[in-house]
């Protein structure tokens, strides 16, 4: 075991002395996220408007996984009704640019505390709930809420849902530029700012409460943290990452229509978060790209053999349900945890190779 | 406790960084060019359309054979030397009827794909979605599978037809025959809660007097205990029901009415009443009889020749490209209109001439589509400025199991204009398959 | 007052229906401790098997006997299979397990079956009964559905709290460990749970099936209706299914026929909430709210 402490201890000095990331956690995820966000700018100029919408979509895919990393990841509460709550995003700023004519960014900033504020009224019932009860409710909002569409077509547009025009790219842009990739630097920005203030939140104190309350209700009562606040914060933040999600779908998409939020959508989040690596910002980048990625290559893989067509329109599901039933039984930590470990042994095998000074019992640990 | 929370942190960032190459590689690594000035899709022997369909889900049951007929027309015509000497390549992906997926696959084949055009893409609540992306990228859109009168609006969306008629239309055509035929009977009518059902409603409407209407009762298509409607219709003593339904819903709605013993004179409009589909579906509760013995003399409309009238032309020439190209499905309604909307497609093109560009294909249909003759039993509406598709249908009945006609075609429009007779002999198809230029 | 009547008959026999699967769910989460959502996929298939022997043979009983059989093959077979290795694990995984094999079961039977619904025989007349000179919306066959999805859930509250192999079963979703110190095979009762619960979600297709038809997207409402019943009713809880089942059942055909059919699902959502709110862990349960 203190070999274990050791090695890990020479990582991250080594990491430390390559990377050197700031201390101070804000500033180390501000540092992180300019990364990010000019490799996602490099990446978008670089492909094709196709391959741009793709990144836009994974992008607000990872906005809404990173509201289901804190509530089902770190916080423990099952939920199967986040495309309910994305729908709230959707259908709001539909009205909001639609109806109200507010501007993009006060748009997305109210359907963030609108979705929250939905998100806090349900995570007060939610609290109440536990495993599979939490799960049927939850169920329950992502069939029941688009509902409200058809009940009430002359606010919702009914079956059909709504439409919005899209962004307009600034004119300093050129007229050639692609509306794909101005839609993903949008979704990009938006998915940046979640991941910064979930990050944030979740180094601090906010994240050690929500693993605590997660780990152990009883304990985490005990030392005195208010168990049911808690989760209705964790629910109230994960909520507002949705409805920042549902926004950014707008954007990308320009509809809501409940045709587009079904069950499905909300089974898909909750597939992606799992399959990405569940309680890790990592993961979530995983599971959006696992989203984004997984059913496309899934129709091409079809399209590339001839079959009756029967089966050649059913194929592209069959291999989705494989993937996601193999990766869970292949990779139960998800893909994020596959690599974390894939990246351990090789850091063994490695550090073995160059020096010979300590004992060989060191691959035994996980 | 501190080493596993150093671990994995340690661990989420690598990857987070991982992520973030993989990310790039990933992505990047499947770019693809852009067109090259030419027209795109087309080249001097080969043009590519895609589409999008219902080829999984809640709406695959029959709309998912569309796109393979179409397809084997194509293939037809294509082992014929194709048009202008381009072979057609029809690449139609599965948006599950989801908007969000119609959006993406859309993006896909005008993006990705360099598609030429996009041809019959089906359903309203997924085709509104890209009709604007489409327009402001000037795709030809060309016969949008939906009874949507939204289609028609040749100003604002130029690139973007209609093909079957709208669903008001049948609706109207629908209510004046009942108005010549049961008036004064209480009519009930089932519809369902969208545009389809919503457009039939009106045009119903705006045919028979209100209060000859007794009842209307909407129902969602997710939800298949419409047993509270139809008890509803039957409560408020409706002699005639109409139904603006899919297959399904008119079987079990005609299931639900048989329980109660309820026997109204049915009348379902064109989209939820051919025989093989709902009568495969009844075919356990018919006692010996056909499948259809419950819609047996159910009066409806069509705007295409019966699919099981083997001593029509155009049906015998669907019948023979069915066996050679797309025999493992039914030959039914469904197949029977994506062949017949591949026809038209086929006049399209033909009518582009030698040199296609997409706003010749666009300039063709205006300037040709009112006048072309094919399978269909009552013209094109096309113009400059009206993009619906068929101008009318003709009323016809369940007998023996089969659809037949009845009457003469009739002709409207989607407002409120008058509905007359169309008097023009149906053509015979002809022999090579191909339409005639 | 006949409209009310009609209603609320078509409510108990579509919550009966719901009751039905509901029970399934019940059976595998106090084998397992996992919520299957490939419930609705598993019956799809034991129908469509019913449905093509049927076709071959002629025999309705051939038919049902086959998808009872098939059931209890198919459950044993993924619970060995697919669900054995993630067992214990976070329970979450098994639910993506099931999610996975969901997607994959309607696949496979849009492959071989094809995606347009086909009829399926009833057992009985569907001719609803004839009381006062009118037929109500109550048919022999809704009174063969009523009454066999009593007696299966008679028999498995019998099973499981009067019989040893009820015992075990419980014991070993429980407390694996200690069951099998006491000896308890436990993985052959987790493989009896899974099977066992197929056998009774082949039964609610065999009872919805005349009604909605047999394709690989009908029984999608079932299983969220089923699910939401057998939560409703406390997971834990046979008697709670079937009340669960009723209750949802009749409020919804009230619902749609008096309020809306676009409100069905926003009702049955309401319904659930307000339900939990009083009892956070269904109407039936009186264990104390276990963590998953």
């Amino acid at each position: 075991m203190t070999a274990v402490a050791h090695l890990i201890a020479r990582l991250e000095a080594a990491r430390a002395g390559w990377l050197r990331l700031p201390r101070q956690t804000l500033a180390r995820h501000l540092v992180l996220a300019v990364g990010f966000g000019l490799a996602f700018y490099v990446l978008s100029v670089y492909i094709s408007p196709y391959r741009d919408s793709q990144l836009a979509t994974a992008a607000y895919y990872f906005t809404a996984l990173v509201g289901l990393t804190v509530l089902t990841g770190l916080n423990g509460q099952l939920s199967i009704g986040h495309g309910a709550l994305m729908a709230i995003g959707a259908y709001a700023t539909v009205l909001l640019i639609g109806r109200a004519h507010f501007a993009l960014v006060p748009t997305l900033v109210a359907v963030t505390v609108i979705t929250a504020t939905a998100g806090g009224v349900l995570g007060a019932g939610a609290a109440r709930l536990r495993g599979p009860y939490l799960a049927g409710a939850t169920l329950a909002l992502a069939v029941g809420l688009p509902a409200l569409a058809d009940g009430y077509p002359g606010t919702f547009g009914g079956d059909n849902g709504l439409t919005v025009a899209p962004p307009t790219p600034p004119a300093s842009l050129g007229l050639s530029f692609p509306l794909t990739r101005w839609e993903a630097w949008i979704a990009g920005v938006g998915a940046l700012v979640a991941f910064v203030v979930v990050a944030n939140l979740l180094r601090g104190r906010a994240g050690r409460v929500f693993r605590a309350v997660r780990d152990h209700e009883v304990s985490a009562q005990l030392v005195g943290i208010p168990v049911a606040r808690t989760q209705v914060l964790a629910f109230t933040l994960s909520a507002a990452c949705a409805g920042l999600a549902g926004g950014l779908y707008v954007v990308v998409n320009q509809l809501a229509a409940p045709g587009a939020f079904q069950l499905s959508l909300s089974l898909s989040l909750l597939t992606g978060v799992v399959l990405g690596g569940l309680g890790t910002l990592g993961g979530a980048v995983w599971g959006a790209l696992a989203l984004v990625f997984l059913p496309a290559w899934a129709t091409n893989l079809s399209h590339a053999i001839s079959l009756p067509t029967n089966v050649s329109s059913n194929l592209p599901l069959a291999l989705y349900g494989i993937a996601l039933a193999g990766g869970m039984l292949l990779a139960p930590r998800g893909i994020q945890g596959a690599l974390g470990r894939a990246g351990q042994w090789l850091g063994v095998r490695l550090r073995k190779s160059t020096s010979n000074e300590e004992g060989s019992d060191e691959q035994d640990h996980k | 406790m501190s080493r596993t929370t150093s671990r994995s942190r340690m661990r989420s960032r690598i990857g987070i960084l991982g992520c973030l190459t993989a990310a790039v590689a990933l992505v990047a690594g499947c770019g693809s060019s852009s067109s090259n000035g030419t027209t795109p899709g087309v080249t001097a022997t080969s043009v590519t359309i895609g589409s999008h369909q219902p080829l999984t889900g809640l709406a695959a049951p029959g709309y998912s054979e569309i796109a393979p007929a179409a397809e084997a027309y194509f293939k037809y015509v294509n082992a014929q030397g194709g048009v202008n000497g381009r072979k057609i390549t029809y690449i139609f992906k599965d948006d599950g009827y989801n908007p969000t997926n119609t959006v993406n696959v859309v993006r896909q084949l005008v993006l990705q794909s360099n598609v030429f055009a996009i041809f019959n893409g089906l359903g309203t609540p997924t085709h509104t979605k890209v009709v604007d992306f489409l327009n402001s990228s000037k795709v030809p859109d060309l016969f949008v599978a939906s009874g949507c009168p939204c289609w028609d609006a040749g100003t604002t969306h130029p690139y973007t037809f209609g093909w079957q008629p709208s669903y008001t239309i049948e609706g109207k055509i629908l209510g004046q025959y009942l108005k010549q035929h049961f008036a004064g009977k209480k009519v009930g009518v089932l519809y369902q809660n969208d545009d389809f059902g919503n457009g039939g409603l009106a045009g119903i409407k705006d045919e028979l007097p209100a209060s000859q209407i007794v009842t209307a009762q909407p129902y969602e298509p997710t939800n298949t205990n419409i047993a509270p409607q139809i008890t509803a219709i039957q409560h408020a003593g409706a002699q005639v029901e109409v139904n603006f339904t899919v297959p399904a819903f008119t079987a079990i709605g005609q299931l639900t009415a048989f329980k109660l013993g309820y026997r109204p004179q049915l009348v379902v409009s064109n989209v939820g009443i051919d025989p093989t589909t709902v009568g495969g579906m009844l075919a356990s509760f018919s006692k010996g009889k056909a499948g259809t013995a419950l819609i047996e003399g159910a009066i409806s409309d069509a705007y295409l020749p019966s699919p099981s009238d083997s001593s029509n032309s155009w049906i015998a020439l669907f019948k023979k490209v069915h066996d050679s190209y797309d025999a493992g499905a039914p030959m039914d309604g469904n197949v029977e209109y994506g062949m017949a909307s591949a026809y038209t497609f086929v006049q399209a093109l033909q009518a582009a001439g030698k040199k296609l560009t997409r706003q010749s294909l666009v300039n063709a249909v205006n300037a040709m589509g009112a006048h072309w003759s094919g399978p269909g039993l009552v013209p094109f509406r096309y113009s400059t400025s009206d993009h619906g598709g068929y101008a009318g249908a003709q009323i016809a009945t369940i007998k023996g199991g089969k659809v037949t006609l009845l009457g003469t075609p009739e002709t409207t429009d989607p407002g409120t204009g008058p509905i007359v007779p169309y008097t023009t002999a149906q053509p015979t198809a002809p022999a090579s398959g191909i339409p005639t230029p | 007052m006949s409209r009310f009547i009609d209603l609320t008959l078509n409510g108990v026999t579509s919550g009966m229906i719901y009751a039905s699967v509901a029970l399934a769910l019940v059976l595998i989460w106090r084998a397992t401790r996992i919520v299957n959502f490939a419930q609705g996929a598993m019956l799809m298939i034991t129908t469509f098997i019913a449905s093509s022997v049927i076709a071959a043979s002629g025999s309705y009983i051939l038919g049902f006997a086959a998808a009872l059989a098939a059931g209890l093959v198919l459950g044993a077979a993924l619970e060995r299979l697919l669900v054995r290795p993630v067992e214990g694990g976070p329970p979450i995984n098994a639910v993506i397990v099931t999610l996975g094999l969901l997607i994959f079961l309607q696949a496979v039977a849009g492959m071989i079956w094809g995606n347009t619904p086909r009829s399926f025989p009833a057992a009985l007349s569907i001719q609803g009964f004839r009381i006062g000179g009118r037929h109500v919306l109550f048919s022999p066959f809704d009174l063969f559905t009523v009454g066999s999805v009593l007696v299966m859930s008679l028999a498995l509250g019998l099973l499981f709290t009067r019989t040893g192999m009820g015992l075990r079963m419980r014991a070993a979703a429980f407390e694996p460990e200690v069951a099998r110190l006491l000896g308890v095979r436990v993985g052959r009762m987790l493989t009896w749970g899974w099977a066992l619960a197929a056998v009774a979600g082949s039964l609610a297709g065999l009872l919805v099936a005349p009604v909605v038809f047999v394709g690989p997207n009908t029984f999608d409402a079932e299983l969220v209706f089923g699910f939401t019943a057998a939560v409703l009713g406390g997971l834990d809880s046979a008697i709670g299914a079937v009340v669960g089942g009723l209750i949802l059942g009749v409020a919804l055909s009230y619902v749609s026929g008096y309020e809306s059919p676009a409100l069905v699902t926003l009702a049955a959502l309401v319904i659930l909430v307000v339900v939990l709110m009083v009892r956070p862990s269904g109407l039936f349960t009186h264990a104390k709210a276990r963590r998953v």
